[in-house]
């Protein structure tokens, strides 16, 4: 007897729970994620008190939790463009680097400037960065039809890597103890913080403008619906005669921007100098807030604060239930999974015959 | 003789369409029969329920006097009947040998395969070499794989569907003589087919069929092409409701030595395509699909830049370079083929898909912003207009049943005020009252001037709204034929490949 799975197209494919999907996938992380917890020989309600709910009981916490969802959001809302248009750019990671270097080596350039100007150049030469590091892969695929997954993924090593030269060589603190690290930003390329003494900081206002700017562009304007319908079928798109090229270009910008964005307020807010691990993964990580959000605007805010809450969680449960922070990790992972089984589910109906 | 098979009473019936209906015949031990007839006659479906691949509604199939149900392609097998698809089904990194093997039923080692398989070669004239990759085959060669693979299957019918179609005429002829040969030596050819003098040249009986039907049973000999393709095409006198009013003195649209060169094998190349389209003049463009149809689509509306030779000028001016954009912005419009995901998205509402194709135009935006109230009240124009049966504009394009969208399309072309407007498959797979409403519309428009091409397999649509009519056959266009004083046997020939 040989049993054969059929996969087919569901016709009344449903709206409604291509948004309550991410919902279910929550449920479901949890529910399989008590399960980690109970091999670890671990009271799951005991655990999940510690991952999701002392991390952000005082303001600290809460302060902590913007810091993270910033740049995952501001990331994730660049990531969306491509991703509507059907672009994998995986490199936000190596762009967020570019970034961190263009933005944080005016920073290090005017080293003993005091000028309020400072600031404003240092977040352009971070947007400026990402971007230029974006077009690389746009190139790439616009001339030769290279696969954009693999030349982004492979040019955020290459961006590391030329971070790693800039601070064991020429950017290295002489009075740094030979230590890989720059000198410190001077006061005036610092970002504000929101309160005296927590870590929140001004981009929380940039992630909430992109926000709204991406839900106008999305709605309302021409650059929207040629991204929209792009990503729906590239057919439609060239008989609206629409220039994918162009599209490629105009997507892989943003997000590279958005990503450099998120790059120079780490350097520059809480980091405030350079050094090789700039970044927990907030490049990739993103990828997961922008599918979690549904690609959009509002969603992707939501999602970047759950996300940013695992990577709390897991610093907690370090310290607190002596488990590896990689728990994190796992979290993320199982999200997306579960999201990504439930859009399957949603999209394709499975019998076995 | 006596008759093999035996078909009675086959029925078949796929939503909106009656492929087989009520299908009689029979085919004579030992010879070569043929099944003519236009695309949609039934003759794919027929083969198919043989194959064991359909399953009739009704009817039944006698071989050799005795009743069977099949099933399934194994089942026809083992009854001894073996087809030839038109698409290869052959894994192209592997040996011609390796590929036999995987097609043989029973279990044969592959030495010998290779022998048997040398033996059919030889004998019939098969030119391969068992160890060489399918991918270094020509599509002739391949094509004899496939049939020395139903032949090592020991075959008493052997089916073959369009075999023709990816051929060279020298590769043509010597399948023909190779089909002969395996006749004379027990088999029972049925060769399916739309090309007249092939089947003339090769076939003793010829079975014709039209919209499902079983129009006559004839045998070879007694007929000319001319013959067949007035039968195949039937007594076509359709009655034009067109009102001659083309303004022979205003020339819209002109294509000369239109050619192109495409190395893919999936593409029929055009061969010197010239055409004249007047003001107010509907140009219907006739063939089987396959002939180049979607190679001149392509270059009309230029979405991918597919290289050509020769001139497209439309109102004097050059348009071989410009893009869709642009062609769009002269007022040419377009109607593909393919509605859903290439004219409309169905993920889109009804006033998004107004905006698809109307981006060119300033009206619908306020800078860069889109102007929601005027593509609203447009999409509320075309779905009054038109009769599109919907709720609202916001209904998703791919709610709509197939001839409500396809009037919501061809309303929204319409409604642009084009100069040109070209349709490719305009009523394809709707409901006759969106046919017949789409049909008058297109005639109204052409009324008011507008010059119009349809590309159509539809020949009874193309006589009912054409005021002239050319036929695409291997890439080549034939003359263009008056419809209202249109000879209905020489369309016959030109369908069939046979131009003056």
């Amino acid at each position: 007897m040989v049993y054969l799975i059929n996969i087919k197209l569901r016709e009344d494919y449903s709206n409604l729970i291509f948004y309550l999907s991410p919902l279910v996938a929550v449920f479901l992380t949890l529910f399989f994620g008590s399960f980690i917890f109970l091999i670890l020989d671990l009271s799951p309600i005991e655990s999940f008190k510690i991952f999701f709910i002392s991390p952000i009981s005082n303001s600290y916490g809460i302060s902590e939790l913007f810091v993270k969802a910033t740049p995952l959001a501001i990331i994730a809302l660049g990531l969306s463009y491509c991703f509507k248009n059907n672009i994998y750019n995986i490199g936000a990671e190596g762009q967020l680097t570019m970034g961190a270097i263009f933005g944080g080596g005016i920073g290090l350039l005017f080293n003993d400037s005091t000028s309020i100007f400072l600031l404003p150049l240092m977040i352009l030469f971070g947007a400026i960065g990402g971007a230029f590091w974006a077009t690389i892969p746009a190139l790439l695929k616009t001339k030769f039809n290279t696969n954009e997954i693999l030349t982004s993924l492979m040019l955020t090593y290459v961006a590391l890597f030329i971070l790693d030269y800039f601070v064991v060589g020429p950017w290295k603190d002489p009075a740094g103890y030979g230590l890989p690290k720059s000198m410190p930003f001077p006061d005036a390329g610092r970002l504000p913080v929101l309160f005296d003494g927590l870590r929140i900081h001004i981009g929380v206002y940039f992630a909430i403008m992109i926000c709204l700017i991406s839900y106008i562009v999305y709605n309302k304007t021409l650059f929207g619906f040629k991204l929209r319908v792009s990503g729906f079928s590239s057919k439609a798109s060239q008989y609206a005669g629409f220039k994918y090229k162009n599209l490629i270009f105009y997507t892989f910008i943003i997000s590279g921007a958005c990503a450099g964005l998120a790059g120079l307020f780490e350097v520059s807010g809480p980091i405030g100098l350079l050094y090789r691990d700039i970044s927990p993964n907030y490049g990739f990580t993103a990828i997961i807030v922008a599918f979690l959000g549904r690609l959009n605007p509002l969603g992707i805010i939501l999602s970047s604060l759950l996300i940013a809450l695992t990577y709390l969680g897991a610093e907690d449960a370090q310290l607190f239930l002596k488990i590896p922070s990689a728990v994190g990790f796992v979290f993320q992972g199982l999200v997306l999974f579960f999201l990504l089984g439930t859009d399957f589910l949603n999209k394709y109906k499975v019998s076995i015959s | 003789m006596q008759p093999i098979i035996e078909f009675q009473n086959i029925c078949k019936e796929y939503p909106g369409v009656v492929a087989n209906n009520n299908v009689s015949f029979k085919i004579l031990r030992q010879s070569i029969h043929a099944i003519l007839g236009e695309n949609g006659a039934g003759k794919s479906t027929l083969v198919k329920i043989l194959y064991g691949h359909v399953k009739p509604d009704n009817g039944q199939i006698i071989i050799n006097s005795d009743l069977v149900t099949i099933n399934s392609p194994t089942m026809a097998q083992s009854l001894g009947i073996n087809m030839v698809f038109q698409h290869f089904s052959l894994f192209e990194s592997l040996t011609v040998a390796e590929n036999l093997i995987l097609g043989m039923s029973e279990k044969i080692s592959l030495s010998k395969l290779k022998s048997k398989s040398e033996t059919i070669c030889n004998k019939y004239g098969f030119n391969l070499n068992l160890n060489s990759p399918i991918s270094s085959l020509s599509v002739g060669q391949r094509q004899s794989v496939e049939i020395v693979r139903s032949l090592l299957n020991n075959p008493k019918i052997l089916i073959m569907d369009e075999p023709t179609s990816v051929l060279t005429p020298e590769e043509i002829n010597k399948l023909f003589k190779i089909i002969k040969k395996l006749v004379a030596d027990g088999l029972t050819v049925i060769f399916i087919s739309h090309k007249l003098d092939e089947i003339i040249n090769l076939s003793d009986h010829v079975t014709i069929m039209r919209n499902g039907k079983v129009i006559s049973n004839l045998t070879t000999k007694n007929e000319d092409p001319e013959s067949l393709g007035y039968k195949m095409l039937g007594y076509k006198v359709t009655k034009t409701k067109q009102i001659n009013n083309v303004d022979y003195s205003e020339n819209v649209l002109t294509l000369s030595n239109l050619s192109s060169y495409s190395q893919d094998p999936f593409t029929t190349n055009l061969n010197k395509i010239n055409f004249n389209l007047n003001k107010g003049q509907i140009l219907g463009i006739a063939g089987v699909a396959g002939n180049g149809q979607k190679e001149l689509m392509e270059i009309l509306l230029n979405e991918n830049d597919f290289e050509f030779n020769g001139d497209i000028i439309f109102k004097n001016i050059n348009i071989n370079k410009l893009s869709t954009f642009q062609r769009k912005s002269l007022s040419i419009s377009y109607v593909t083929e393919q509605r859903l995901g290439h004219s409309a998205v169905p993920e889109m509402s009804l006033s998004e898909n107004i905006l698809l194709s109307m981006n060119h135009k300033n009206y619908f935006k306020k800078g860069d912003f889109i102007n929601f109230d005027r593509i609203n009240s447009y999409a509320n124009d075309v779905i009054k207009n038109f009769n599109v049966d919907t709720p609202s504009f916001n209904v998703k394009a791919g709610k709509l049943s197939g001839g409500n969208l396809q009037k919501f399309i061809i309303g929204r072309e319409i409604m642009s005020d084009p100069e040109l407007l070209i349709l490719s498959q305009p009523t394809w797979g709707i409901d006759a009252g969106s046919e017949a409403f789409i049909k008058k519309s297109l005639i109204e428009l052409s009324q008011k001037g507008v010059s119009i091409i349809i590309i159509s397999h539809d020949l009874d649509e193309l006589l009912e709204v054409c005021h002239n009519i050319s036929v695409l056959y291997e890439g080549s266009l034939s003359k263009s034929l008056n419809v209202e004083s249109i000879d209905i046997t020489k369309l016959g020939k030109y369908m069939g490949g046979l131009f003056d």
